[in-house]
């Protein structure tokens, strides 16, 4: 019985240690031109982790390799402890490893409710099905709209998302990834084309988003990193430069040099 | 931020989502002018049957076109295999017609599934340029295997038995006509099926934005192989049905401008919107009657012309056409 005990508790102990994300000596070259060298990252389970750096450090490339847009040269890439280094786009997101675009990547001409029912079906494995009509699986379409219920954007379910205000576009696009029930959320410039007045709202969402989703933030608006992040990894040309608290970041000469410095103060 | 209660029109618009697969009254029209033309045009029952089934070709079209956003040009490699399966077994000694439309299916679905598993991996030009080059391969191949085929001479010696051993084609087309009918009834429901199937809408999803299908899991190549597939076989039961009725198969069911007139007609009705076949393969193919006969020499000029007016003043076709007006009337009220 103790034992048994102990078992468990080793279990939860080594399942606490390994973090949600890890990659492993990560490379990817195109041709001679490196764009991700020897990346050793860890996500921690729960982290609120900034990936920062200048345009061209690699950033975006980075999310292309965890979510298997991009097929690295070299190295491995680990959710949770298993490899998935070979896996599709497709079994990644079912192993809960779910991203967010840059630029607004939404259904423009499809309803709010329906972007993100057409998520919840592919979760829920309905998504296959060629001859029940989609109106009658009234399950996803409920659980779609209580997410936007409780995201705060039920009032426009029903409305075209390219008739959404910018900012309202980028809080769905979370919206979308969260039907998927993430275990580790990628958010790619969440605030990216936003006008400063609408910043607010999207640094709320991700706030209030579920202490157990570990989330790494890729951002250019340092407001946001030093507001959220617990954890800031900064990339200069497709490699580590230095990983710490925000505090450490922020104090770090070569980070100034390389990276605030070259911006106007905000 | 979340409502305590549901605002009333926002329930409505959710209820509208969850219903919007149901029929609607304005559904029953091609099928109520179906049934019309049958007794308004009893000397034009052959044409009809023939835009019957070129309807069912374009709708098999707009599955992959209009819905999943596949853009091809080949689409006569899954009509002809379609048409040469039923060709052949009716000149073999095998002319019961509606085994002979299954053996169709099959056949060209199977097409669609080989060549699809190959060439839904690229997209854009290159696929358009892949489609090209199987109904062109396919094209060769039914002009060399002239012993199976009659080569360019075309099929000979059809002989297609009367349906259920009972009705025998006409020569006024009036069985072929509503033969052609049930089978575009039964094969438009079962697309209808499929457009409002969670599996359609994922199939929409892919057409509006790949990327973000990928991004939630969606197995995007499978579902654009299983959508080919279908309609490869729609498109094979369209080209039986040319076949059957025509009694005669020739080289011109694989040609480019097979698949260049579907694609043609289907952008007149509207693309990705069910109906576009249903109104644009009529109007195109009337039209083609209409002028070659009026015109026999410049008729291709006309619908040249026609096809300019089209594109320029009625983009979205005339479905699209149809709802900018529709949405105009409804605006000062």
């Amino acid at each position: 019985m103790s034992a048994l005990t102990n078992n468990i508790s080793a279990v939860e102990a080594a399942s606490a240690a390994t973090p949600s994300l890890e990659t492993q000596r990560l490379c990817k070259n195109f041709g001679a031109l490196p764009v991700a060298s020897d990346i050793d990252f860890r996500l921690e389970r729960g982290a609120r982790h900034a990936l920062i750096g200048p345009n061209g450090a690699g950033k975006t490339s980075f999310v292309n390799l965890v979510t298997g847009v991009l097929t690295p040269s070299a190295g491995r890439i680990l959710l949770g402890g298993e490899d998935i280094t070979q896996l599709s786009r497709a079994a990644r997101v079912k192993r809960g490893l779910v991203r967010t675009f840059q630029i607004s990547a939404l259904f423009r001409r499809l309803s709010l409710i329906e972007n993100v029912t057409l998520a919840i079906a592919e979760r829920d494995g309905t998504a296959g099905d060629l001859i029940r009509p989609a109106g009658r699986y009234r399950a996803p379409i409920e659980e779609a709209y209580a997410l936007l219920e409780t995201l705060g954007l039920a009032d426009e379910a029903a409305r075209p998302v390219y008739e959404l205000a910018y900012g309202r576009q980028r809080l769905a696009d979370i919206a979308v990834s969260l039907a998927l029930k993430p275990k580790v959320l990628l958010l790619d410039e969440p605030a990216a084309g936003v006008p400063s007045g609408e910043t607010g709202a999207i640094i709320d969402m991700i706030e209030r988003l579920p202490a157990d989703i570990a989330v790494l933030i890729i951002e250019h608006d340092m407001d946001l990193v030093f507001r959220l992040a617990n954890r800031i990894t900064v990339l200069v040309q497709g490699g580590v430069l230095i990983e710490g608290k925000p505090r450490d970041i922020a104090a770090d000469v070569q980070v100034r040099q390389v990276y605030l410095g070259e911006r106007d103060p905000r | 931020m979340a409502q305590p209660s549901d605002p009333p029109e926002q329930r409505a618009a959710l209820d509208a989502f969850a219903r919007r697969h149901r029929l609607r009254p304005v559904e029953a029209l091609p099928w109520l002018a179906m049934i019309a033309a049958y007794f308004v045009f009893p000397d034009y029952l052959a044409l009809g049957a023939q835009i019957l089934a070129t309807i069912l070709f374009g709708l098999s079209l707009d599955l992959v076109l209009g819905y999943a956003g596949i853009i091809t040009l080949g689409h006569a490699a899954f009509f002809g295999t379609g048409a040469y399966t039923a060709g052949v077994l009716a000149a073999h000694h095998w002319g019961e017609p509606i085994s002979g439309l299954v053996a169709a299916g099959l056949a060209a679905g199977l097409v669609g599934f080989a060549t699809g598993a190959v060439i839904l991996r690229t997209s854009g030009l290159t696929l358009l340029m892949q489609t090209l080059v199987v109904a062109a391969m396919l094209s060769e191949l039914a002009n060399k295997a002239t012993s199976v085929t009659g080569g360019a001479d075309g099929l000979q010696g059809m002989d297609v038995w009367p349906i259920f051993g009972t009705f025998r084609f006409d020569l006024f087309g009036r069985v072929a006509y509503i033969y052609c009918a049930l089978v575009l009834l039964i094969c438009w429901l079962a697309v209808r099926a499929v457009v409002y199937s969670p599996f359609g809408r994922s199939l929409t999803g892919i057409r509006e934005n790949v990327l973000r299908m990928h991004a939630i899991g969606a197995p995007v190549r499978r579902r654009k192989l299983v959508v080919y597939t279908i309609s490869a076989a729609l498109a094979g039961v369209s080209g039986a049905l040319i076949a059957q009725t025509a009694q005669f198969v020739g080289l011109g069911v694989y040609s480019l401008q097979q698949s260049g007139t579907i694609l043609i007609m289907l952008i007149i009705g509207g693309i990705g919107q069910l109906y576009g076949a249903f109104i644009g393969v009529p109007l195109y193919m009337i039209a083609q009657d209409r002028f070659s006969e009026i015109d026999p020499v410049y008729w291709y000029f006309w619908i040249g012309l026609f096809m300019i007016v089209m594109v320029i003043f009625a983009r979205g076709g005339v479905i699209g056409l149809g709802e900018r007006i529709l949405r105009r009337i409804r605006k000062p009220s």
